[in-house]
């Protein structure tokens, strides 16, 4: 079978000084780590599994700058067969609409039996770009999946439903999964695994060789502005060292019964 | 003055507390003189939607057997009709499981924009402009939709909305028909709950909650040791459950467990709203996280910045002593 498997780069801001730029659009990016969004880890190992299991090809593709090659890379290493980078200036500041729009683009002309993605990109924190490119594909679609298992043409999925339940579902392929954190356990890649996908061919393929342009470029939700949140209420932080930080907060326990 | 669509969450036989704070949401978004209608899917839902009309001004139930599981695809198929005839300037859906599955392709063959989990939603013009959290919570975002004739799309936090006062009627409730050539490609075979645990946490009143801040299945134990030494239950934020360090059955959160401590102490958790969202009741809430940025500070009531490898076994240490 033939999967297609959607990842992103993203900033991992567990620890980072955030700054946001003059335009009020965008990080500072000059100190930011970066890996593989989390959900998309998921997806790639979930894809990689499948082809391992039922045979077939992975390619994954991203939209991003020049460095999100990063991620490509990352995923040919995990086991994908080949790669699509659709980079252009004119796609930096995508909305999820665009990139979904730019991803059905470049899936144009690939056949597939299904469609991966994370449930949600950590940056954006949208969760739409797989919905609405299993709405331009013409496929069914599935969020949250938890479980995955591919039989003959019928995807079998197990999904986070309303009230804290799990549903599982059969859907006909071609169709699209995104993947919710916890389906499986992602493998470890090593540098030397990256190293040894380093010359792999990767495709580029810009905006207009995916023949967009004009119309077919507009994003549908702008972003206006970015901002830190307001200070708030806000934790009263204990100060001094170690020591004299725990015990007051041992005397602000005993206060509220937590001991 | 504006019509404003709302897709009502069920949860079993019941309502979803989703539909009353949208409700309010779409009040607003009417304004003066303006209609708020709920559309509800499901099969035997003719008293959902009595109870919405007591707070609704329309209704429209789709009541079928082929929709007897929420199911997103289906809906999307029942609804795209409705949307393209209404005239509604915005349509709101809640930011649950339903929401995610549902919206986006919902927006696609609507051919409106879609706005994420959104905290406060107002007119920009006639664009519906919201207010969102990304990159972790870390940063805020203003977004707006471009105007269309077709109006627009947001799906809305639970929790951001106070739910609106209901009464027991009011709204004219209308029966809609799925549209011809209904097909889903998906079918559900069985719903299922989640296994019970050795514990119930939300029953507890003391919890210390382990994030992935712990690094290490192998540093569990000091977190344990915190818990005993406090008599409180352990429970954690999804990753520690994603690695496989504890059970489902001990985390809190939205696709987790809701408790409702009177003390709760959460170790290298950042505060995704996704975690805060499973805790109720305003406990006096305890973070030690090293990042002084992380959201969880502005929503605890006390903090402590510093290592927890250092931090929870001092704070261990001094619990023990003060109880001895
Ligand atoms: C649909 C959906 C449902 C979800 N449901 C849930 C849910 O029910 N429950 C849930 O928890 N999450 C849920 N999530 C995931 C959620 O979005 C977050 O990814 C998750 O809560 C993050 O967990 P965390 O805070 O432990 O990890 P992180 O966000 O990675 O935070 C780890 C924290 O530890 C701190 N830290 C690291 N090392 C140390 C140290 N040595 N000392 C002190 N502090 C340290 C870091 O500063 C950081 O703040 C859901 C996500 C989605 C998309
Ligand atoms: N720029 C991108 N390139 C490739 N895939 C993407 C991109 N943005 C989002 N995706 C996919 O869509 C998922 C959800 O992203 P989002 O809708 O941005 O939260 C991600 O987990 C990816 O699988």
């Amino acid at each position: 079978m033939d999967i297609i498997v959607c990842i992103k780069r993203v900033p991992n801001l567990a620890e980072a000084e955030i700054e946001i730029a003059k335009d009020g659009r965008r990080l500072v990016a000059d100190d930011l780590d970066w890996d593989v969004n989390e959900w998309d880890d998921f997806a790639i190992e979930a894809a990689v599994r499948l082809k391992e299991a039922h045979g077939g090809t992975v390619t994954a593709i991203t939209v991003g700058d020049e460095e999100a090659e990063e991620a490509l890379r990352r995923a040919l290493a995990m086991g994908a067969d080949a790669a699509i980078h659709v980079r252009d200036e004119l796609l930096a500041g995508a909305d999820p609409w665009l990139t979904a729009v730019a991803l059905q683009r470049a899936i144009h002309g690939h056949p597939f039996d299904l469609v991966l993605c994370g449930a949600i990109a950590s940056d954006g924190a949208s969760g739409h770009v797989g919905g609405m490119l299993a709405a331009l594909l013409g496929v069914p679609c599935v969020a949250l999946a938890t479980g995955l298992e591919v039989r003959g043409r019928t995807a079998l999925v197990r999904h986070e439903v309303e009230g804290g339940l799990e549903r599982e579902v059969e859907m006909a392929l071609p169709g699209l999964v995104t993947a919710q954190s916890g389906l499986n356990e992602p493998r470890y890649v090593s540098i030397r695994g990256i190293r040894k996908v380093a010359d792999m061919e990767i495709a580029v393929k810009t905006a207009a060789d995916l023949g967009l342009a004009g119309k077919a470029m507009e994003c549908r939700v702008r972003l206006e502005g970015l901002s830190l949140p307001p200070a708030g209420k806000g934790a009263e932080i204990l100060g001094g060292d170690v020591d004299t930080a725990v015990a007051t907060l041992v005397a602000r326990l005993h206060e509220k019964g937590g001991l | 003055m504006r019509r404003i669509l709302v897709v009502a969450d069920c949860v079993g036989p019941g309502l979803d507390d989703s539909c009353w704070e949208l409700l309010t949401a779409a009040r607003t978004l009417a304004g003066a003189g303006g209609r708020v209608a709920a559309a509800v899917l499901g099969h035997g839902v003719g008293a959902l939607a009595s109870e919405l009309a007591g707070g609704y001004d329309e209704v429209f139930a789709f009541d079928d057997p082929r929709l007897v599981d929420p199911d997103g695809e289906g809906d999307a198929l029942a609804l795209e009709p409705l949307i393209a005839r209404g005239g509604f300037a915005a349509i709101l859906l809640p930011h649950t499981n339903r929401g995610i599955d549902l919206a986006p392709g919902l927006s696609v063959l609507a051919g409106v924009p879609l706005l994420a989990d959104c905290l406060a939603l107002a007119w920009d013009g006639d664009a519906l402009a919201g207010t969102r959290t990304v990159y972790g919570g870390k940063v805020h975002a203003r977004v707006v939709a471009a105007a269309g004739v077709k109006g627009a799309m947001a799906t809305v936090r639970g929790g951001a909305f106070p739910a609106a006062a209901h009464g027991a009627a009011g709204g004219a409730v209308k029966a809609e028909a799925l549209p011809a050539g209904f097909a889903p490609r998906r079918h559900a075979i069985r719903t299922v709950a989640p296994a019970p645990g050795d514990v119930d946490i939300s029953q507890a009143e003391l919890l210390v909650a382990v994030g992935r801040g712990i690094e290490d299945e192998e540093n569990l134990g000091i977190v344990r040791e915190l818990a005993a030494a406090l008599g409180a239950e352990l429970c954690c934020s999804r990753p520690v459950v994603d690695k496989g360090w504890l059970p489902k059955s001990r985390q809190v959160g939205t696709s987790g467990v809701t408790v409702r401590p009177r003390v709760y102490v959460a170790v290298g958790i950042s505060g995704s709203f996704q975690h805060i969202g499973g805790i109720k009741g305003s406990p006096y809430l305890v973070a030690i996280n090293k990042d002084a940025a992380a959201p969880i500070f502005g929503v605890a009531d006390v903090g402590i910045v510093g290592d927890l490898f250092e931090v929870v076994p001092a704070l261990e240490a001094a619990v023990r002593k003060a109880k001895s």
